[in-house]
């Protein structure tokens, strides 16, 4: 606490020049007119008691986002369940079957339904409860509130009332939406970091009001009140409208005093609050939207199915009904042995009556081609998929200690479906972390660290060589030209054949060293003092001054390792000052007008603090693109120094300040296609009387009122940093999650398309870009952004005009486009977005987007964000996979099909708004290639056997019943249809659903190719789906008729016993328990114990069921009273019968799938088989070459990077045998 | 981000540490798996085996139904169409058909599977004395005062044709023990429950009538009748011949004609028949094994065919779908 008091003695609002100068009030601008409705909120500070009654009473800051609570859930979960067609029939059908109607016991109709409602009702209940624990951990975090007296007490989060005066430290969030009264900074400012609003990285700077300003200790919220007026509770997070009035003053509120909750607090030590919307009320929560249900798109397609099965229902009930009511009408009076019925349930003289409850019964009869347990066992079967992929050790994140986490189970198979991929950057590509790595000085590069794409890039190169089969047709092969590269190194080629050489040998020096955040520098040449030595010396000392001064950042004391922390508005600012304390040039203090850097003089090896007198400090904008400070060092001498963007320097430099020109600029061409993240650095040797009649002007501005004085100064500024000398740039890598580029690269192999919606700006994204290989060089950039000129004039119309020409000059491009291999990248800002994304242009838009390789949105708003997903999922018709870390990535993720969140990280927001939550990015291979692949397959195949199964089942009920007079009398018993779906036949099918694996995971990740048979659907297209109904149709006839023309009239027996109803149905009971189960055998390809337990467990249950059900007693078994043990079991025929039967319904599918593989093997067919006969041990150069073919052809990703660079020099080499000029330049684009 | 999160105590390490997910073989969806591949010879062997198998089953079934003798007789029309009459058939037998003789009358077009029919009965009374008032189930051959034992429609349409049968005058007795199932006996029908109020007068008089003093365990026809068919047209064995029939006796049968078809025109049979060790005559499973078998042979004859023209090396990498379409698609 004691150097945050000393710092707090800076007046930070001397660091800026304009960004935080407090501009003089315009003081006829009085108080906001707060009256009407939307602006009804009054908030007595400091008075939270006066809040507790009406009608003063706001909502406490209790947050919650569960669906149901204790009293709602009986009723909502169970209209959640009836909203399921299928349930509503069968709720219909156990209605029913209370009635005579019935053809079953209302028992087996009512239990299977309560079972499966149970099951997905304790489902929602328990995905309710973890949504429940996981608001109490918010709920009950503690915050520092005023109790009165002036002191302060913790106290939990939800106990916080409009009114509270909370104090709030260090890196906190606030607890709710806060009006600022005062920080530990003299002049009332505070920093806030937003990221969890909008995804904003920078930090944020709010201001207090000057008469709340007194407020900054706890002793003087003894006496203190104060009245707030102000708006309603609203989503909008930019504006806040109120009114503070104290000591009868009036004083007018806007955004900059409003601390928004989940926001934190940062580089302030304390802030003191009023809380003015709690809960609910805040705009955090107010943005909140309920989370969609999501359901997967073969869902959708089964309840298609499920269509389709309910209108054959109805034809074959009416069909029935008909023939009962013909039945009755002409024959039944004949029928002497079945007296006419006074209940119009079997009354000859009211046919059409008896016909119409026949109808019913019918269609309760023939329930059995529904799969009532089709959606308990789906249900369970992704409860038990997702807890795999909860398990899966390889997604979990030892850094952050999370595993991966399917929060919906019921999106798993559209994992394996996926097409567009749309992601945040920061956070989820990248770190937010940027090191310091690469540096040319006076046209040297300076640097050997690689930075991970290189090293990507190399390993897959060096993968490449290895696998490429030197017979393979192709001939001007890679392995040719990347020999001829490494032949052909340094002497002969420009520095972009040396990052190749250099990346190709392994960096195990790295590792020696301790990791320093923020500095992945090496080399020994400027490294250690050694940059004495070098030529230029004086130039290089310049450059690491201005690393260490040009800044707006605060040491901080490290009392652990005693170097200085750096407390930066932005990680690029932080990673400069690492860099220069690493090079000796320490950034040690700050006063109110000095810098204070201790350098390290590698003469003398002592250590001198050196005092930089801070004249003037421009700062940095992102209209600028650039910052600079005057200083006066300890000889009195004045330089401008400044950094920024190398586009904006070099426009600037003076004719004398050119002479590294070329060179620098050839290196940030290559830091900028590393992926590195560029600012040029430059300085002005200033004249004291030149700076004595430019500051007087600029002090003259700064104090000036009126509207223009933003752009007096602007000018000023402008006309100081002209004539600039450069000196170097920096390359910073803006550091990419582990295994990000690989990750992408896999992907893209995959088949999957990449956007990245992000909302920094364009040239962040852009160099984010290049280092995940979205971009490369030489891919054609079309930039569609708002143009500037036009933007000034403010003509929408005009305006939009003008972006509706670039997309259509764009695409006419893509579309003349001749050469195979061109690839575009569209980048595209958010204010032209706005436009693209209007009605009439969007389908422009998004086909040029889907015929660019890459899609790059920069400062995209969180709606936008939404609304490009949503483009991109309707316009496409494709699944689309939204994956973010932050607040601001919520719409998207909630709007994509699935939606993705990134865990680990102190933001909640995404993940619980999220489907699947993962630690790191690069986890999102394992879940899409490999259990969204399993998962698909597995959901896809066991849909249709499910149809399969049922309809083959269902139809012999009905066969049975034609020949029963159309009674509605089912062959089986009540016991066994009950069984059937719910133990006899589910079993089998939940495994196929739970364990299936076509292929490893080391074979999925291997083949990302495989992954395509998902986006395809290939298995579950409407030809496979009718395939599997033909086959349940076929199998009910054999069945069926197999069976009755076996038992039809004949003894079965030795004894001469002809068979009855129990007899015939068990018979056929037993084939369709064979058929159904070699059936689901048949469709596995992977036996663990489980599998075979399960299914050759059904069929044994079946017949233990049978025999124990033939034990107890006949009043309940009726019929089958010992029917096994006596009737069945000892008559050949039973036995010869089960075994006809299972194998005649089998035999055409074997004989199919035996005759697809042979003849048409699917990829993994092929896989299949090489790993079953080894080959990939026998014959590596085949398997190597397969594996690195197997990839899709891509555009984007390094692989795509690495076969276009191949291919440029293949064209290098030709042009130089050609015309043996021994340099060619390296610039391309 | 690697911002830590809170005051890193010892609890929290602990607590991450117990995220992780325990490594399993199951819970890594690793566990030793048997993987078949239906590979030419598997498929090969697999129909061979399935035809090698069948078609001696088939072979034996059909000699089995070739061994059985069965001789049937209408008689209806013969007889009819008024009942209670009495009618003589001859039968010759063509075939020396050996002991046991089982004897069976047919129906047809009489829906004994109708579900109001089959639902037409009271277990529990027909087992326990102490049940007898039971008469839930049994409408509309019901009648709770005088409760009628055994109740419904399935006893109260008990077929009730008597035949007798003599060769060369010579009477031949028909075993009627033994043609019920014996669980049947022993455990559905009681042998202290006797009938009651059967067939007086209840929605009239329907099939045959029963022995009042004869327990329902021994009433075997009744037994056999209330295992109802399973399709309109159904045999129920009658009872047993224990002697052979030679070529070209003559069987004469004295046909007591009570149980009337011709309200709804059904055919009444009666059949001889021996049997083997599979039952009756039926063809239809021999063939059906042949014909299954055949197939299986003519599948993998195809087979080998098409893999001598076509053939395929496992695992032969040409056949992946980026070799194949190298334009792309699966």
């Amino acid at each position: 606490m004691a150097h945050g008091r000393v710092r707090a003695k800076v007046r930070r609002s001397s660091l800026y020049t304009f960004g935080c100068v407090r501009p003089p009030r315009d003081e006829a601008e009085g108080p906001h007119q707060i009256q009407g409705p939307g602006y009804s909120r009054i908030v007595y500070c400091n008075q939270p008691r006066l809040h507790q009654r009406k009608p003063l009473k706001y909502s406490y800051n209790y947050i919650s986002t569960t669906k149901y609570n204790v009293i709602t859930f009986i009723p909502k979960a169970i209209f959640e369940q009836f909203r399921r067609v299928a349930n509503v029939y069968f709720l219909l059908a156990a209605i029913l079957s209370l009635t005579p109607v019935t053809p079953f016991l209302p028992v087996s109709m009512i239990s299977p339904l309560a079972f499966v409602v149970g099951l997905s009702m304790a489902k929602e209940a328990m995905e309710d409860w973890r949504r429940f624990v996981q608001d109490m951990k918010v709920n009950l975090r503690k915050a520092i509130t005023h109790k009165g007296n002036g002191e302060f007490s913790c106290k939990p989060w939800l106990k916080i009332q409009v009114g509270d005066v909370v104090k709030v430290e260090k890196d906190q969030f606030f607890p709710a939406d806060l009006f600022f009264l005062s920080s530990s900074y003299e002049d009332g400012i505070c920093y806030v970091e937003t990221m969890n609003l909008d995804g904003e990285t920078n930090l944020k700077v709010k201001r207090a009001l000057e008469v709340t300003l007194p407020l900054n200790d706890d002793d003087s919220f003894k006496n203190f009140t104060g009245t707030i007026r102000c708006e309603d509770p609203n989503p909008n997070l930019y504006t806040f409208v109120g009114n503070l009035e104290l000591n009868n003053q009036v004083y007018p509120l806007d955004p900059s005093q409003i601390l928004l909750r989940d926001s934190k607090l940062r580089n302030t030590s304390y802030v003191y609050g009023v809380v003015i919307f709690t809960g609910h009320d805040s705009k955090v929560m107010q943005n909140a939207t309920k989370s969609p249900s999501k359901r997967s798109r073969i869902e959708k397609q089964m309840d298609k199915i499920i269509y389709i099965l309910f209108t054959l229902l109805v034809f074959i009930s009416v069909i029935s009904s008909i023939g009962f009511a013909v039945k009755t009408k002409d024959q039944m009076p004949d029928w002497w042995y079945l007296p006419p019925d006074d209940g119009h349930l079997y009354d000859p003289s009211h046919a059409n009556l008896s016909g119409f409850y026949h109808l019913i019964t019918a269609l309760i009869l023939y329930g059995y081609l529904i799969p009532i347990s089709l959606y308990v066992s789906i249900e369970l079967v992704k409860v038990l998929q997702a807890k795999f992929i909860n398990k899966d050790i390889h997604m979990y994140d030892e850094e952050t200690g999370t595993p991966a986490q399917a929060r919906t189970s019921n999106l798993n198979e559209e994992l394996g479906q996926v097409d567009t991929i749309l992601s945040d950057k920061t956070g989820t590509l990248t770190c937010n972390q940027m090191d310091f790595i690469k540096c040319s000085i006076a046209g040297t590069a300076y640097g050997l660290s690689a930075s991970e794409v290189e090293v990507a890039a190399a390993k897959q190169m060096a993968m490449d060589l290895d696998g490429q089969d030197p017979e393979f047709p192709g001939n001007f092969s890679r392995r040719n030209s990347t020999e001829v590269l490494l032949k052909n190194k340094r002497p002969s080629f420009g520095p972009s054949e040396i990052e190749l050489e250099n990346i190709s040998t392994p960096m195990g020096v790295k590792h020696q060293k301790p990791v320093i955040k923020g500095f992945n520098f090496e080399d020994n040449r400027i490294m250690n003092g050694n940059w004495s030595r070098e030529p230029f010396a004086d130039l290089i000392l310049l450059f690491f001054r201005i690393l260490a001064v040009c800044h707006t950042a605060i040491p901080e004391l490290n009392d652990e390792t005693g170097g200085y922390d750096y407390e930066a508005e932005s990680p690029d600012e932080r990673a400069f000052l690492v860099a220069a304390r690493e090079f000796g040039f320490e950034y040690c203090k700050r006063s109110q007008t000095s810098i204070y850097v201790r350098e390290c003089h590698p003469s003398s090896r002592e250590i001198v603090e050196r005092e930089f007198k801070i004249l003037n400090l421009l700062d940095f904008t992102s209209k600028r693109k650039r910052m600079s400070v005057i200083v006066r060092d300890e000889n009195g001498k004045i330089f401008l120094l400044c950094k920024g963007a190398d586009s904006i320097i070099f426009d600037r430099l003076s004719k004398s300040g050119r002479i590294f020109e070329e060179a620098t600029m050839k290196h940030l061409n290559e830091y900028g296609e590393a992926g590195l993240r560029t600012l040029a650095l430059a300085y002005k040797k200033l004249e004291e009387a030149e700076y004595t009649a430019w500051s007087e002007e600029f002090l003259k501005a700064k104090t000036s009122i009126g509207g223009d004085r933003e752009l007096i100064l602007d000018k000023l500024s402008d006309m100081m940093e002209r004539d600039l000398f450069l000196i170097g740039a920096t390359a910073v890598e803006d550091k990419l999650q582990k295994g990000v580029p690989q990750c992408i690269d896999k992907l893209a192999q995959a088949g999957l398309k990449f956007w990245v919606l992000t909302g920094d700006k364009m040239e962040t994204a852009i160099n984010i870009g290049y280092a995940c290989s979205l971009l490369r060089q030489g891919m054609r950039q079309i930039c569609i952004s708002a143009n500037i000129d036009i933007m000034a004039q403010d003509s929408k119309k005009l305006l939009k005009e003008n972006i509706l020409m670039q997309i259509t000059v764009a695409s006419q491009m893509v579309k003349l486009e001749k050469d195979p291999h061109a690839a575009f990248a569209l980048i595209i800002d958010g204010k032209a977005l706005a436009y693209a994304l209007e009605n009439d242009m969007k389908t422009h838009f998004l086909k040029l987007a889907v015929n660019c390789a890459s899609v790059i949105c920069c400062r995209v708003s969180p709606k936008q964000k939404a609304l490009v997903t949503r483009l991109v999922k309707e316009g496409t018709g494709k699944i689309t996979l939204a994956i973010g870390d932050g607040a601001n990535d919520v719409g998207m993720i909630q709007e994509a099909d699935i939606g993705i969140g990134i865990s680990g990280v102190e933001g909640m927001q995404a993940v619980m708004a999220s489907d699947f939550s993962i630690a790191q990015f690069r986890f999102l291979e394992r879940l899409l290639v490999v259990h969204g692949h399993w998962c698909y397959k597995r959901i896809a195949q066991m849909i249709c056997y499910f149809f399969y199964k049922n309809i083959a089942f269902g139809l012999t009920l009905f066969y049975f019943e034609a020949f029963t007079g159309f009674s509605g009398q089912s062959v089986y018993d009540d016991w066994y249809m009950l069984l059937f779906n719910v133990v006899l036949t589910s079993w089998p099918v939940i495994s196929l659903g739970v364990f299936e694996q076509d292929v490893s995971s080391e074979v999925c990740l291997q083949f990302p190719a495989l992954y395509q048979q998902g986006p395809k659907n290939l298995f579950f297209d409407w030809y496979r789906i009718i395939g599997w109904m033909g086959n349940g149709l076929y199998s009910s006839l054999v069945i069926f008729f197999v069976n009755i023309i076996i038992f039809y009239d004949q003894a079965f027996r030795s004894e001469g016993q002809t068979a009855d109803m129990a007899a015939v149905g068990t018979t056929m009971f037993t084939c369709i328990i064979w058929a159904v189960n070699c059936q689901i055998a048949l469709i596995m390809s992977h036996f663990t114990w489980i599998q075979h337990f399960l299914v050759w467990g059904s069929v044994v249950t079946w017949y233990i069921f049978l025999f124990l059900y033939g034990l107890i007693s006949p009043v309940y078994s009726g019929n089958d009273f010992k029917i096994l043990e006596e009737a069945l079991g000892p008559a050949p025929l039973y036995w010869l019968t089960t075994l006809l039967v299972p194998v005649a319904c089998n035999l055409p599918y074997l004989a199919h799938i035996s005759f697809q593989r042979a003849f048409n093997p699917m990829d993994h067919h092929v896989i299949q088989e090489i790993k079953y006969y080894k080959k990939d041990k026998e014959d590596r150069s085949m398997w190597r070459r397969e594996l690195s073919k197997a990839r899709q052809e891509t555009k984007i990703g390094f692989s795509a990077r690495v076969d276009a660079s191949i291919r440029q020099l293949k064209l290098r080499l030709q042009r130089r045998y050609s015309s043996s000029t021994p340099r060619i330049s390296m610039s391309l684009t | 981000m690697p911002a830590s999160e809170g005051s890193p105590d010892s609890s929290s390490s602990s607590r991450k540490s117990s995220k992780k997910p325990k490594y399993s073989r199951f819970s890594q969806q690793e566990l030793p798996a048997y993987k078949p591949i239906l590979t030419p010879q598997w498929v090969i062997t697999v129909f061979v085996f399935i035809g090698i198998v069948f078609i001696p089953v088939g072979l034996a079934s059909l000699s089995a139904a070739n061994q059985v003798e069965e001789i049937s007789e209408r008689y209806d029309d013969k007889c009819g169409p008024q009942t209670n009459n009495t009618c003589e058939r001859k039968i010759t037998v063509k075939k020396k058909m050996k002991n046991p003789i089982y004897v069976y009358y047919q129906l047809d077009k009489f829906y004994q599977n109708h579900r109001r029919y089959v639902k037409s009965r009271n277990d529990l009374q027909l087992r326990q004395t102490s049940r007898g008032r039971e008469q839930a189930g049994c409408d509309p051959i019901s009648n709770t005062a005088n409760p009628i034992v055994p109740c419904g429609l399935i006893a109260w349409s008990l077929f009730n044709d008597t035949y007798k049968f003599s060769v060369k005058d010579k009477d031949i007795n028909v075993d009627k023990k033994d043609i019920a199932w014996k669980s049947d006996k022993d455990y559905k029908f009681g042998s202290q429950v006797y009938p009651k109020n059967f067939q007086k007068g209840e929605g009239g008089i329907g099939g045959g009538k029963l022995n009042e003093s004869l327990p329902l365990s021994e009433q075997e026809d009744l037994i056999v009748w209330m295992r109802t068919a399973a399709l309109p047209t159904f045999r129920k064995l009658y009872g047993k011949i224990t002697v052979d029939l030679e070529v070209n006796d003559v069987v004469t049968v004295k046909i007591q004609n009570n149980y009337n078809t011709y309200k709804y025109g059904g055919q009444k049979l009666l059949v001889l028949s021996t049997t083997s060790w599979m039952g009756g005559k039926n063809h239809f499973l021999g063939r059906a094994y042949l014909t299954l078998g055949a197939i299986s042979l003519f599948i993998a004859g195809c087979f080998i065919v098409l893999y001598i023209i076509k053939p395929r090396p496992l695992g032969d990498p040409a056949y992946l779908s980026w070799n194949r379409y190298p334009g792309g698609g699966i």
